[in-house]
């Protein structure tokens, strides 16, 4: 290794100290927002750092009580549980037997171009008929609507991602069991779906991310607490006339938590997905 | 096993997810082609054919000219910003220094957050009453008084800029680190004895093993900014004065707002195709970049 002069030192952890804090100070202002009082955050100038921590909105945010603030945005974090969660099962159910075929059948991997192809439409190019489509099904403002919907982005992203899961599973295992005389649902399910849970829990866990992430269709197909997700319940907050930020911050801490979680937990996936599905190119 | 057993196997077994892909995007966007020639309502009214009517209208309407502008203008800045920034942070990240792994996996955090959580942040970070920013500037010297970011056309577009890039550049960062990685230190460490310096190392050492994962970057990141539809609305709803009016949003009024289903769809259309052109574009400069290193 070269040897580093001390001025080249100091340059690199002024640096590193630029970057920490550019990353760090909007996220620790919306948690430090989250437990100022309403009097600290109206301040001037402004109180960096509140004289009393008050958590009292992450009370009120999660309280159930009736018609309070509380209710909606818990009923929206529950709907954003169900349209994430059965939107990513589905898509999984979908994604699994096709990803496998694709990976197996060479004279028919193109089709998963046209799949990832679909992936770049912009939303607003599907949303006028799943609008009315949904209309006429009775599905608008309903958790089952929103999570059909969701299968648009979260199938051909799965199918994707599983594709190259079981890619890195070697075909001679599979033949092997065959001469063998197992049965093709024998094989996928004794052999290549275990050695595939991996990529399989990985998938499903980026899926949910989409779906949680989610504001688009969420905000056209849903109008109140039967459907409405975090995003939209946010968004709300955002562009309302809800004097408290403070009361803001705290649900953006909290829709913030479970992806920021999983973000830390994966981070190895993370990284290593952006690795290979940037050299693959 | 034939290989026609095996084809007619595989196409078997994608069944569900053709059925799938049928039903949610290509009924719909064949609805959308169908709708942009008529002059339906989004509720009631079935609608009249009407030609290339809502085509014509469209492109010749300053409207979409004008979103055209925001959105390329949103489109180049964030995502040219994303990538100096982004390979700056790289190449930091690849020294040796203290705090390098906790660094690294602090950049996960604007990833993970959702966009619509990102956009309430900035959107409190830039409040004209007692937003951070007013306040950190005021108490440096740097401005008088408290300004409106999100409420002066002038300013507006480029608070969600940088908005967009905070977000944004730790992606970037993350798949250049990762390239940079890949870089053998045999190389690195000849070009050292050769005497070429950081500048000569950077461009012919480290940039052809960069070029290719930064290029995909480059066409992801390009295609989601000129989509951009979450940030905009939470922020500024497209306003002031129509300043960050992007195509989406135009798309949204057009078709949600207005409730004319029949415009909104072939300005959709249009989208579709300028980003299809992108994707296309982008595809066949990924190609040459692969082939030439």
């Amino acid at each position: 290794m070269e040897r580093q002069s001390p001025l080249f030192t100091a340059f690199i952890y002024a640096s590193a100290l630029l970057l920490a804090a550019v990353i760090l100070a909007p996220v620790l202002w919306l948690f430090i927002m989250s437990i100022s009082s309403a009097a600290d955050l109206s301040a001037k100038p402004l109180n960096w750092w509140p004289d009393e921590i008050d958590l009292s909105r992450y009370g009120l945010l999660l309280s159930t009580l009736e018609n309070s603030a509380g209710a909606a945005f818990v009923a929206s974090l529950l709907n954003s549980l169900k349209v994430a969660g059965m939107a990513t099962l589905a898509a999984i159910a979908v994604a699994i037997p096709s990803a496998w075929a694709v990976s197996r059948t060479p004279s028919v991997s193109w089709s998963l171009y046209a799949v990832i192809a679909t992936y770049m439409l912009p939303p607003v190019a599907l949303a006028v008929p799943l609008y009315m489509g949904l209309a006429t099904l009775g599905l608008l403002n309903s958790v089952f609507g929103l999570a059909l919907v969701y299968l648009t982005i979260l199938a051909p992203f799965t199918t994707w991602l599983l594709k190259s899961g079981f890619d890195a599973i070697p075909k001679e295992i599979e033949s092997a069991a065959m001469i063998d005389g197992a049965r093709l649902d024998q094989i996928l399910r004794i052999i290549t779906l275990p050695l595939a849970a991996p990529v399989m829990a990985t998938s499903a866990l980026f899926a949910f991310l989409l779906a949680w992430d989610e504001f688009f269709y969420a905000l056209l197909f849903t109008s109140d607490l039967r459907a409405k997700t975090l995003t939209v319940a946010i968004a709300d907050l955002a562009g309302g006339r809800v004097s408290d930020y403070g009361l803001i911050a705290t649900a953006g801490v909290l829709a913030a938590l479970p992806p920021v979680l999983i973000g830390l937990i994966m981070q190895k996936a993370l990284i290593s997905g952006l690795t290979s599905g940037g050299v693959k190119g | 096993m034939s290989g026609t057993w095996i084809t007619t196997r595989a196409w078997l077994l994608m069944l569900p997810l053709l059925i799938v892909m049928i039903a949610v995007i290509g009924w719909p966007l064949l609805d959308t082609v169908r709708l942009s020639f008529t002059d339906a309502k989004l509720v009631g009214t079935e609608g009249t054919f009407v030609g290339l009517d809502n085509y014509a209208k469209v492109l010749g309407g300053s409207n979409f000219q004008r979103a055209l502008v925001t959105t390329t203008w949103f489109a180049v800045a964030s995502v040219t910003a994303e990538m100096v920034i982004g390979v700056l942070a790289a190449l930091l990240l690849n020294q040796q220094f203290r705090g390098r792994t906790a660094l690294r996996a602090l950049m996960i955090l604007p990833w993970a957050l959702p966009t619509v959580v990102n956009a309430t942040l900035w959107r409190l970070i830039y409040n004209p009453e007692y937003g951070a920013l007013n306040a950190a500037l005021t108490q440096i010297g740097l401005i008088d008084s408290y300004r409106s970011w999100l409420g002066e056309p002038s300013s507006a577009l480029t608070a969600l800029i940088v908005a967009d890039c905070w977000k944004n550049f730790p992606l970037v960062a993350l798949i250049a680190l990762a390239a940079l990685q890949a870089v053998p230190r045999d190389i690195t460490a000849a070009s050292l004895v050769d005497g070429a310096g950081p500048f000569n190392r950077f461009r012919y050492v480290i940039m052809p093993y960069l070029a290719g994962p930064l290029l995909v970057a480059l066409v992801l990141r390009t295609i989601e900014a000129f989509k951009v539809f979450d940030l905009v609305w939470v922020m500024t709803r497209g306003g002031p004065a129509n300043s960050t009016r992007t195509l989406s949003i135009l798309v949204y009024q057009e078709a949600f707002s207005f409730q004319r289903a029949g415009s909104g769809a072939s300005l959709a259309l249009i989208v579709t195709l300028l980003v299809t052109v992108l994707a296309v574009a982008y595809a066949a400069l990924v190609r040459k970049a692969a082939g030439a290193t």
